[in-house]
């Protein structure tokens, strides 16, 4: 940005700087993005509106020009670097509210022979924003890690990421052993990952897959709050 | 049936100089082979791999007799099958040009051995600075190294041709990554199968 660009953040009113904070988390500026999460909770904001409304709904955009073709790769992960930036100041105060407002526990995890978690990375950073605690397994799970999560954490949803069509098929194997122990019923499962999609997913039974990021903590919310609505109309 | 028709090989544009050294070894391929490659940019964007295929065959496949595919699954996740199937086409077998390069044998004993490895072939050592460094943005953006290469220990240099230049900066590569470093001349490997109805096959016209 030029000199004569520049301003002071602290001079737009609040959807001014909600604007600009997208904007700066869509040209990847951790720092912008930073100071203006710090000055909407100066302002008195809650932090799950921070969120949101700036964080979340500038990588929603990030999101759709992806899948559009108009940003790729290393652009969105220079914008998924920046929400970073405003989610460390953010996540302390969420951690503090989590018992109120959590939507429960997510266990994320890269499948067994696959060392790829970007696309995991990025899952688990919408999932937070949407108010999911997240469990991240790292890479190279084999069934049993996600059994010793469950049994650890008990999660409402457990989710499973491959990027190589090697390394999918295993997502089967850690879907059939939960059916197995009849886990399936208490606990959603969704998969995601570039080789994946609907049809793969619905043959080794993942009823959800994620096809990106934010349409991954947008479904896994949606079943959430589906499920919280159907207990409370019993 | 138009007797004049070619067979068509369309391939990842990441082969093409290994798909015309083996067109050239064979001179009777020349005649009955018309190569068409697709952009080798669609290494690091695989999702465009089906689709362009697709594209190219919609307007173009009934130009050919048949038509062969040279790409593996490549990443597609089982969509450039689909698009196979379609037009009753056939592919080399594999996940990846780095396990037909290496034979799937020996492909799967590095990746057992190591799963964070790197591979490299003739085309992306020649081409490294275009498809690695620009196309995955690490020029503009070099702190995303770790975003991506994180998990990798490993660079395996899966060479097809010997070239010491080649060698030299892939070795180079896997020191300025910080990488284990690992050079297998392999050859073409089964690439050459996609040649192989086509060699045995007589075409329509000779037949008549």
């Amino acid at each position: 940005m030029s000199e004569e660009d520049d301003f002071d953040l602290n001079e737009l009113d609040d959807k001014d700087l909600v604007e600009q904070i997208q904007d700066d988390l869509y040209d990847g500026l951790a720092d912008e993005v930073t100071e203006g999460t710090e000055i909407l909770l100066s302002r008195g904001w809650d932090a799950n509106d921070v969120l949101g409304d700036a964080l979340v709904g500038g990588m929603k955009i990030v999101g759709v020009d992806f899948r559009d073709g108009i940003l790729f790769v290393p652009e969105v992960l220079k914008c998924a670097g920046a929400m970073k930036g405003g989610m460390k100041i953010l996540r302390p105060i969420l951690a503090e509210a989590a018992e109120d407002t959590s939507l429960g526990k997510f266990v994320i995890g890269t499948v067994k022979g696959d060392i790829h978690d970007i696309g995991k990375n990025l899952v688990g950073m919408m999932l937070e924003g949407a108010g999911f605690e997240v469990i991240d397994l790292g890479i190279n799970n084999p069934v049993e890690n996600y059994l010793e999560a469950v049994d650890k954490h008990q999660p409402v949803i457990v989710g499973m990421s491959a990027l190589l069509t090697t390394t999918m098929p295993y997502m089967g194997v850690v879907s059939e052993e939960f059916e197995k122990r009849g886990l399936r019923k208490d606990i959603h499962m969704m998969c995601g990952g570039a080789p994946l999609n609907q049809e793969f997913a619905d043959a080794i039974g993942v009823p959800a897959y994620g096809r990106d990021a934010a349409r991954s903590a947008e479904m896994a919310e949606t079943h959430v709050r589906d499920s919280m609505n159907k207990r409370e109309h019993r | 049936m138009n007797t004049d028709k070619k067979r068509l090989v369309l391939g990842c544009g990441a082969l093409v100089y290994d798909l015309l050294r083996l067109i050239e070894q064979n001179p009777g391929l020349s005649d009955k082979v018309k190569l068409q490659c697709l952009p080798a940019s669609w290494h690091n964007k695989p999702q465009l791999i089906a689709p362009g295929v697709d594209d190219y065959l919609a307007k173009h496949g009934n130009l050919y007799e048949d038509v062969y595919i040279a790409y593996a699954d490549c990443g597609t996740g089982g969509a450039l099958d689909r698009v196979i199937e379609k037009y009753q086409a056939k592919r080399i077998g594999g996940a990846h040009c780095y396990e037909f390069f290496a034979g799937s044998e020996a492909f799967h004993e590095m990746a057992e051995q190591e799963l964070g490895t790197f591979y490299l072939t003739d085309y992306l050592v020649k081409n490294f600075k275009r498809l690695m460094i620009k196309g995955m943005g690490l020029d503009r953006y070099p702190e995303l190294f770790d975003v991506y290469f994180a998990n990798y220990k490993k660079l395996v240099y899966l060479a097809q041709t010997e070239n010491e230049q080649w060698q030299k900066e892939a070795a180079q590569y896997a020191k300025d990554w910080g990488f284990k470093y690992e050079y297998k001349l392999v050859g073409t490997g089964y690439l050459d199968c996609v040649f192989d109805d086509i060699e045995i096959m007589p075409l329509a016209s000779e037949e008549n």
